[in-house]
């Protein structure tokens, strides 16, 4: 705001000594800018009971959008990690990590969207498959570098790894054979370099 | 006037008494030595002894309960039995020195604890069986929750190998309080009951305070135990998760210290945080430095002395005109713990137009949550507060005159075109701005009113004129009708050296109007003022003013309010005009106990100004006299 438009304030104040016509009051910006953007927030937790409801239930309580959440063991007995992805804007998924920092349980939160990773997911993906077609489909596979982990009469499962999109990629390509099942276990991350969220303290 | 006294069954001879004097030295929350209230507790206690066990008994997990409050400084707590949690019963007896409030409703005894944490900044406990006792506290922690009350939730739950079988009172309460509470424990073992209680407290309390709830297995209060409660230290250390930041950043002070220096308008925002953190002294100190004004959120009264010359005034929705004016013409807005909920801001679009803000919250997650803030700083009020005083340069009043002049001017017209200001009882007309005037005139201002939730709620806050900190006690955030008679018995328990008294709509009364028993036979001294319009008024108001006057269930048939005092054993005082006002607030303050003055008030008195929902600080209603065409 420019200094003479700073003393207007005064004079405009709640349309009580009205200023000029032209100057209607600003509208304030909210919080955020906007734009949606697909974000992995990792969580690392204290193995107690409930730990993942209370997650959960924060997650739906604060009406934020996510897309997959997954809990696994880490090295440390008494300590899980969470994998969050979700879409929201910069302070949307700010909120989200304070809003996971006033539980008890949770020690770390990190946002690693924008950040060098390692991000993988595992599929299994069950296809139908005709003797003819069977070694087609070997090709496919091996073309993603996945592979056959079962054969069957009439169907094989596909075992794929890779990004979130290498994998999008391969189910694509499946697609046309008639896929009976699929299972994704959602994304995997971990930071590249020497640096470790579990050994970093809380904030 | 019209009186009606009962005759009230446990009332002591010197009832009619003028008023405890000064002098009389009520020791804690125990009636005066030589009252009937005195003798009836002694009665009871030694009943309650002879009852239970003999003193050599090993100890189990309820004795641990018992310890912990001690240990934590609770002398007072308020619950309701059931199945589960006789083993806690069984032992009480054995603790004389922890109080226990049988409550008739467990909302009572979790608003009582509630009531109780607001005025002594301490930790209130109340406890209820499993099931329905359970369900029952819900409303009240939610209350707690919300307005950041530090409380101990305590529930029993069936014995551990029944839980999950849909057994007789069973309810998944943990499931229940998991989205409203600070943090939950479900305890089986009663080797856990140490750390879990030493751990409640420290959570409760600490940073941003809230309830915590604790559900205990029936066997694990039967269990015995040896093990110890954990030092504080020991406690810290368990909760590694748990390390609120108290001291802001140096770095934001500096900035938000620049700021303050730059501003030609800038406001004091002090909400409940300046109360928690016990920083009214700060606040005044770094506003009296600075000569900014002062407005407060509904929680944060009290933290400034309405009659300082630096108090400006209630914000928000149903705020005072000149401060909901003065914020939207701010170049600077400095709040401090509080939180730009709805009722504050309106449209957040069109709040404070030309206000860039600091914002000082202990916690981060408040911070840019609702507004985007230029400043943040995380962290304590006081010390905050007390950082950043030095940093600031000492403007003398004399250098707003501007400024403050210009606030003065709005200030005088606001209160003078407000109900109150155009003096509708100079005619006869019993109106609740002139009640809740006089109720502070002959307090002194010095007593603690618990508001409940409606017209009656606003018109407190807006016209006691509150000189003291935690002397406000109101449901701010979960808006609870039913609040104020429960809290009050908690804040009177709490504050025992001052008068409480509730004021209460006629709708809220008779949702929890049976803690009157409780008031009796515990001999708390609450003094009631019931508003009674006939209506649900808030509901009505909105009716008429954005439901083209259509009142359904608004009208609210109430008993005879004297008669039903008199029931409980209680003096009751009513007021129909004004001049009947004074002599019933000097007989209900000459009672020495409980006492209920039926104030029979306007039937359609609207609370203004008010912001209608969805809009902004500057589109108040300042009266209605119907839609414009
Ligand atoms: C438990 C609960 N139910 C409903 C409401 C909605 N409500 C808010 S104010 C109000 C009317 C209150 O009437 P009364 O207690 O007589 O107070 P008045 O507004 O007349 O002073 C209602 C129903 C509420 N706040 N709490
Ligand atoms: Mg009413």
């Amino acid at each position: 705001m420019s200094d003479s438009a700073k003393d207007e304030v005064s004079a405009r104040a709640n349309g009580a000594t009205p200023g000029p016509a032209h100057s209607a009051p600003p509208t304030r910006a909210l919080p955020g800018s906007g734009e949606v953007h697909r974000h992995i927030l990792v969580a690392i937790v204290l193995n107690r009971p409930g730990v993942l409801n209370r997650v959960a239930s924060l997650m739906r309580a604060r009406n934020f959008n996510i897309e997959s959440l997954s809990v696994s063991h880490t090295d440390q007995p008494d300590i899980s990690r969470m994998t969050i992805t979700l879409l929201g804007d910069d302070v949307a998924v700010e909120q989200v990590s304070k809003q996971l920092y006033r539980l008890i349980d949770v020690l770390k939160v990190q946002d690693f969207s924008g950040e060098p990773t390692v991000e993988h997911e595992l599929a299994l993906i069950k296809v139908r498959a005709t003797d003819s077609n069977r070694a087609e489909i070997v090709k496919v596979a091996e073309l993603y570098r996945a592979r056959l982990v079962d054969i069957a009469d009439g169907s094989v499962i596909v075992e794929a790894s890779g990004s979130e999109a290498e994998v999008d990629a391969i189910v694509a390509l499946l697609r046309s054979y008639g896929i009976k099942e699929l299972v994704r276990t959602g994304t995997a991350v971990m930071a590249r370099g020497s640096a470790s969220i579990e050994e970093a303290l809380k904030r | 006037m019209t009186i009606t006294k009962g005759e009230p069954a446990q009332q002591p001879t010197a009832a009619r008494q003028v008023k405890a004097a000064p002098t009389d030295l009520r020791r804690g929350h125990v009636p005066n030595d030589g009252t009937a209230g005195a003798a009836a507790i002694e009665q009871a206690r030694s009943a309650m002894l002879r009852d239970t066990k003999p003193t050599k008994r090993s100890r189990i997990g309820a004795d641990v309960v018992c310890e912990a409050l001690l240990r934590q400084g609770v002398d007072v707590f308020f619950g309701y039995p059931g199945g589960v949690v006789l083993p806690l019963y069984d032992v009480l007896g054995d603790y004389p020195e922890l109080r226990h409030v049988l409550v008739r409703h467990e909302q009572g005894g979790a608003h009582a604890a509630d009531g109780y944490a607001r005025v002594t900044g301490r930790v209130g406990v109340c406890l209820g069986t499993s099931g329905p006792g359970a369900t029952n506290l819900v409303t009240g922690i939610g209350t707690a929750l919300l307005d950041s009350i530090p409380m101990v939730a305590i529930t029993g739950n069936v014995p551990g190998a029944l839980i999950g079988k849909d057994a007789f009172q069973e309810i998944d309460i943990n499931g229940i309080t998991l989205p409203m509470t600070k943090h939950n424990y479900l305890v089986r073992n009663a080797d856990d009951l140490p750390r879990v209680f030493a751990e409640a407290f420290h959570i409760a309390r600490t940073g941003r305070p809230g309830p915590v709830h604790i559900d205990i297995t029936k066997d694990a209060l039967q269990q015995e135990t040896a093990v110890q409660h954990p030092s504080p230290a020991e406690v810290i250390a368990g909760l590694p998760g748990f390390r609120p930041n108290f001291d802001g950043h140096p770095r934001q002070l500096k900035i938000a210290a620049a700021e303050i220096a730059r501003a030609k308008r800038p406001m004091i925002l002090a909400g409940h945080g300046v109360l928690h953190a016990e920083a009214w002294d700060d606040l005044r100190a770094f506003a009296e430095k600075t000569s900014i004004p002062v407005a407060w959120t509904l929680l944060g009264i009290g933290a400034m002395a309405e009659d300082h010359p630096l108090a400006y005034g209630f914000m928000g929705m149903h705020g005072w005109k000149h401060v909901n004016r003065a914020i939207q013409s701010a170049d600077l807005l400095i709040a401090i713990g509080m939180r730009f909920d709805d009722r504050v801001t309106g449209n957040v679009r069109t709040y404070a137009p030309y206000a860039r803000i600091v914002h000082v919250d202990i916690d981060p997650a408040e911070i840019g949550k609702n507004v985007a803030v230029e400043v943040p700083i995380v962290g304590d009020a006081g010390r905050v507060l007390r950082a950043l005083t030095p940093m600031v340069d000492a403007t003398p009043l004399g250098d707003r005159s501007e400024y403050l002049e210009q606030l003065a001017e709005w200030r005088a017209e606001s209160e003078a075109s407000s109900w109150h200001g155009s003096g509708a009882w100079r005619e006869g007309v019993l109106t609740a701005d002139f009640v809740v005037e006089r109720i502070g005139e002959l307090t002194n201002h010095a007593a603690t009113y618990v508001a409940d939730v409606g017209q009656n709620q606003m018109w407190l806050a807006r016209y006691l004129g509150f000189r003291r900190p935690n002397s406000h006690v109101s449901s701010g955030g979960l808006g609870t009708m039913g609040f104020a008679l429960p809290a009050a018995m908690g804040a009177a328990l709490g504050q025992p050296d001052r008068e409480t008294w509730a004021v209460i709509g006629d709708g809220g009364f008779q949702m929890t109007f049976q803690e009157l028993m409780t008031l009796v036979q515990d001999r708390i001294p609450v003094k009631i003022a019931l508003f009674d319009n006939k209506k649900l008024g808030m509901i009505r108001q909105w009716q008429e003013i954005f439901y083209a006057g259509n009142y359904h269930s608004a009208h609210l048939l109430g008993p005879d309010f004297a008669k039903l005092a008199d029931a409980f054993g209680i003096p009751a005082f009513r007021a129909c005009t004004p001049d009947e006002v004074d002599p019933a607030i000097e007989a209900a303050q000459a009672v020495d106990g409980p006492a209920l003055i039926w104030f029979e008030i306007a039937e359609t008195q609207n609370v203004f100004p008010m912001m209608p929902a969805g809009k902004g600080l500057s589109d108040l209603i300042e009266k209605w006299d119907g839609p414009e065409e």
